[in-house]
């Protein structure tokens, strides 16, 4: 196949970025995404010109690294899926695929595709965590969990923090990824003790970093790679409203 | 010098806490005096680094994704060996130990695998208290699976993401640290060489992969938890960034490498579509629980189907042979993983190889779905199916898996003590960057173990007995040792980047790659092996005169991290060479054509090749020092292998 790119090049943050056109030729329909810019990648570089910059690792959809915004959607058109898990054959032979980073104002462009999300470690440094300390816990087996509150709450720790839901977001809203996090826990016994007092410092900290309002709209279920409810943010809702009901209790 | 193990006295159940209690201590008050490095932030570095902050060590740790829980750790799938007995199975720490050091082919160290089976119980009690959410029974319980190697259920799981969820607990645990200010965390920072002042570890030099600042870095320890290398085959399962560049420079300065040639080659994943393929997807290894492998029985058949002239379901039952089956009838399809990989390997060679390149076997689930039915199939496998399907645009519903062996894991790297300390004092190497634990062949399951038992259970332990020994005495990076070996580290890139040549870097590693795999893969031999040293000196001759490394130091700069990882891939690839040359028998993984039973299994020879093979760098170009450390076994008999 055949293919033309317009990606978003940028140098810096402080750079003002443009999308450039690449051609993209002899495109295997079994390559995935990340395949052919390595393709496309490989004959900038043999013009001594610098490759698109682009973050990724696993490259099977689980780390949650790679992150493009493909023809307006973040990780392109099909559902359910990472970019890297997206293959050519997904697109027509002479395609036009415009190539975008993240856009959120708490996600700053680095170079290229590549953005900083950093601010998503600071939400989970705030509370995304269960206090306790190697060692001196009780037996696994001393805290059963009915099997439905496991599964709840796994579906809710498959989120691979990769800032789809933002990006997918028009108020650049962090409420899903934070409500996965609050969601998880606040279900299993073992999150109890701090269930209010996290989710309070989570979303403090959320608003600190500068991300937009949820007004339901929607948009970040529809394109999580990993499917997440939004029933995790009505949740989360509830126990924030709770916690701030009764401060003194908790 | 010589090699000291550090092996306590005493029965085995014995050494560790025998040992524990003679450790010396940090008294409490004295503990934020010291500040201890951690590189790497998966199950091993992660587990480390928070462990050591809550015990009221500074902590210093380093990866070079944009956040600690993109390590590599992540994207592990199948689950977690623990001795539990939960199931009432016969299970035992014994039972554990006896497998996994017989999985090793005997080739690992008893005190060690002991200590490993011993902690694992701990293991998965701590994660459950951070909330990482096992599979249930409908009684609340946890449940366990079987995994290869095993007569009994041990293994704990997380639907297909037992890493990822593993790896955000211990993530959870750094998280509360970094909040606490106990430990200071820098993303996207790679560390390119360690300082050592009079023999010992004191610092590392980092680049920062935003701005391309080189920064130096002082503590009272380094722990290396830098994961594998099995990238150096450049394709693998593991991930884009994977690599050896930590474990090696630790190398170069004086820390031996035990056991380099020792790879895990994993049976199923889905073979190589074409040049552009960039990496390899596993396919579960519970999959051989009930999927039939096979190849057409004639070369004929094969290449027909490879022409498309007919199509894989035309063939009859009798123009199938189902290899595994047919050769060993005990263990069928689920031989441990090295003898599935060899015999695939085989058909490949012999010309019956499947789909369109015909480096690939079958793996069928057609009896499986007509005795089970498609629902009982997909409820077991269906995102594996859906994976596949994703990837190749084949329904394995409807027709068989393609699949085909790849690089998986490395038992090899650097030689560590029982308190994991490298040859370098104050360097420790803890997870997949050591050579401890797994022998010349790991179990299923048990990485995961072993990164967790050593960042949670037994650092926290053996680096404080030598941070009590060398005393809270300040450190910083103002002697000269480290702005010299910050020079060593600009003066490299300074070289890489002036490399104006006219092919890319991927382009060697691939050949790199290629020579690894034809050579140093599957089955091995010394001709092979001496051709393939003579192929490497070449290719880095070549790399070091003709790649291209665009852009500055000054900036984020991909082809420049990227050439840094291959020039030292091009360096260990021929040390994993010598080592295979040097390992007259086969055992595990590492399987010498030479070394073979009449019917043409792996021989191990005990009698010449009982010990840890420990190489000591002696300058660039220069033939590496082979220190021996005889493997002593006092619980376990010795016994050849067999599955037939
Ligand atoms: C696809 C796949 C599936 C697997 N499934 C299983 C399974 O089911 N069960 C099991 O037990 N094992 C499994 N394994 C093996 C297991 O996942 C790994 O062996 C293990 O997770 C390694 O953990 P680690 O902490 O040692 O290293 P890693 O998780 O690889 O972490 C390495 C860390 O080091 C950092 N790093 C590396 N170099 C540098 C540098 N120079 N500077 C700074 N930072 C650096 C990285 O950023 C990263 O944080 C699987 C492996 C693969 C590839
Ligand atoms: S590269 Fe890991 S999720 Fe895409």
């Amino acid at each position: 196949m055949n293919l033309t790119l317009k990606v978003w090049r940028q140098k810096n943050t402080e750079d003002k970025g443009k999308l450039v056109t690449y051609p993209a030729s002899d495109i295997s329909p079994d390559m995935s995404f990340l395949e052919m810019l390595d393709v496309v990648n490989e004959g900038l570089i043999k013009k001594n010109e610098d490759p698109i910059h682009f973050d990724h690792d696993c490259r099977e959809g689980i780390c949650g690294m790679c992150s493009l915004h493909i023809n307006g959607r973040p990780h392109g058109p099909k559902q359910g899926i990472t970019t890297c898990q997206l293959h050519m054959r997904s697109f027509k032979d002479g395609e036009t695929i415009v190539i975008e980073p993240w856009r959120a104002a708490a996600f700053p462009v680095i170079k290229d595709l590549a953005t900083n999300r950093e601010a998503f470690e600071r939400i989970q440094q705030a509370g995304g965590f269960i206090s306790v300390n190697t060692g001196g816990v009780p037996d696994a087996n001393e805290i059963p969990i009915p099997k439905v509150i496991a599964d709840e709450a796994f579906n809710s720790a498959t989120c691979i923090q990769c800032g789809a839901c933002v990006a997918a977001c028009k108020n650049a809203s962090a409420m899903l990824f934070v409500s996965a996090k609050v969601s998880q826990l606040a279900l299993l016994p073992q999150g109890q003790p701090e269930r209010y007092r996290r989710v309070q410092a989570m979303v403090a900290q959320m608003d600190a970093e500068g991300f937009g309002n949820c007004t339901n709209t929607g948009a970040c279920e529809a394109e999580c790679p990993k499917e997440i409810s939004i029933s995790n943010i009505a949740r989360m809702n509830r126990d924030y409203l709770n916690a701030k009901l009764f401060k003194d209790e908790y | 010098m010589k090699l000291d193990s550090k092996i306590p006295e005493g029965p085995l159940a014995e050494k560790w806490p025998k040992h524990k209690f003679n450790l010396k201590l940090v008294n409490p008050a004295n503990k934020r005096k010291y500040t201890v490095i951690v590189v790497g932030t998966g199950l091993a570095g992660a587990s480390a680094a928070a462990s050591l902050a809550e015990l009221g060590y500074n902590v210093k740790s380093f990866c070079f994704q944009d956040s600690p829980r993109r390590a590599h750790s992540i994207a592990a799938q199948g689950g977690i060996n623990a001795a539990k007995n939960y199931q009432n199975d016969g299970d035992s720490v014994y039972r554990l130990f006896y497998d996994t050091i017989k999985g090793g082919d005997y080739r690992a160290r008893e005190a060690n695998v002991y200590r490993l089976a011993d902690v694992s119980v701990n293991i998965i009690d701590q994660c459950v208290a951070q909330g990482v959410p096992f599979a249930r029974e409908y009684g609340g319980l946890l449940d366990n699976r079987s995994f290869g190697g095993a007569q009994v259920s041990r293994t704990f799981y997380a639907r297909g993401q037992t890493g990822q969820q593993l790896l955000l607990g211990a993530y959870s645990a750094l998280s509360r640290q970094i909040g606490l200010g106990t430990v200071k965390q820098y993303n996207r920072h790679e560390m390119m060489d360690i300082v050592t002042i009079d023999g010992e570890a004191k610092g590392i030099i980092t680049r920062d992969l935003i701005s391309g600042k080189i920064e130096s870095h002082a503590g009272h320890a380094v722990l290396l938890c830098t994961g594998g290398y099995g990238n150096v085959f450049y394709l693998s399962t593991n991930a884009m960034g994977c690599n050896v560049t930590a474990a090696w420079k630790a190398h170069k300065r004086g820390a031996y490498f035990g056991n380099p040639c020792f790879t895990q080659i994993h049976p199923t994943c889905i073979p190589v579509s074409g040049d552009h393929q960039s990496k390899l997807t596993l396919m579960s290894e519970s999959l051989r629980n009930d999927g039939r492998v096979w190849a057409p029985k004639t070369v004929e058949l094969a290449q027909k189907l490879r022409k498309g002239e007919i199509k894989v379901t035309d063939l009859k039952e009798s123009d199938r042979d189902y290899f595994l089956e047919r050769k060993y009838p005990a263990f069928g399809n689920l031989v441990p993983r090295d003898v599935a990989s060899r015999n695939a390997k085989e058909m490949v060679d012999e010309g019956r190889g499947v789909g369109a390149s015909g480096v690939a076997v079958f793996l069928d689930f057609a009896d499986a779905i007509s005795r089970l039915g498609e629902d009982a199939v997909r409820a077991k496998y269906g995102n594996l199916f859906d994976m596949y399907y994703q990837i190749t645009d084949e329904d394995p519903y409807k027709q068989p898996m393609r699949i085909y062996p790849a690089v998986h894991y490395t038992m090899g790297g650097l030689w560590v003590d029982y308190n994991l300390q490298t040859t370098v004092k104050g360097l420790y190497c803890l997870g997949e960057a050591n050579f401890s634990d797994h022998g010349a062949n790991r179990l299923g399951a048990s990485a995961l173990m072993q990164g967790l038992a050593d960042g949670y259970f037994v650092i926290p332990y053996t680096v404080g007995d030598y941070l009590a020994t060398i005393g809270p005495k300040p450190v910083d990076a103002s002697h000269p040792a480290f702005a010299e070996t910050k020079r060593q580290v600009e003066e490299r890139i300074q070289k890489l980047l002036s490399l104006k040549g006219t092919r890319t870097v991927d382009d060697f590693h691939r050949d790199l790659g290629h020579i690894m795999w034809e050579y140093c893969g599957m089955a091995r031999t010394e001709e092979g092996l001496i051709k393939a040293k003579g192929l490497i000196r070449e290719l880095r001759e070549n790399f070091w005169k003709d790649a291209i490394v665009p852009g500055g130091n000054n900036e984020m700069n991909q082809s420049l991290e990227k050439a840094a990882r291959v020039a030292d891939f091009l360096e260990l690839g021929e040390l994993m060479v010598d080592d295979a040359l040097n390992r007259k028998e086969s055992c595990g993984g590492h399987f010498r054509v030479e070394s073979q039973t009449e019917e043409g299994e792996a021989l191990r020879d005990d009698v010449n090749f009982s010990y840890v093979a420990a190489w000591e760098y002696r300058g660039d170009n220069m033939p590496e020092e082979l220190h021996k450390e005889e493997l002593v076994f006092e619980n376990v008999k010795l016994t050849q292998r067999s599955y037939k």
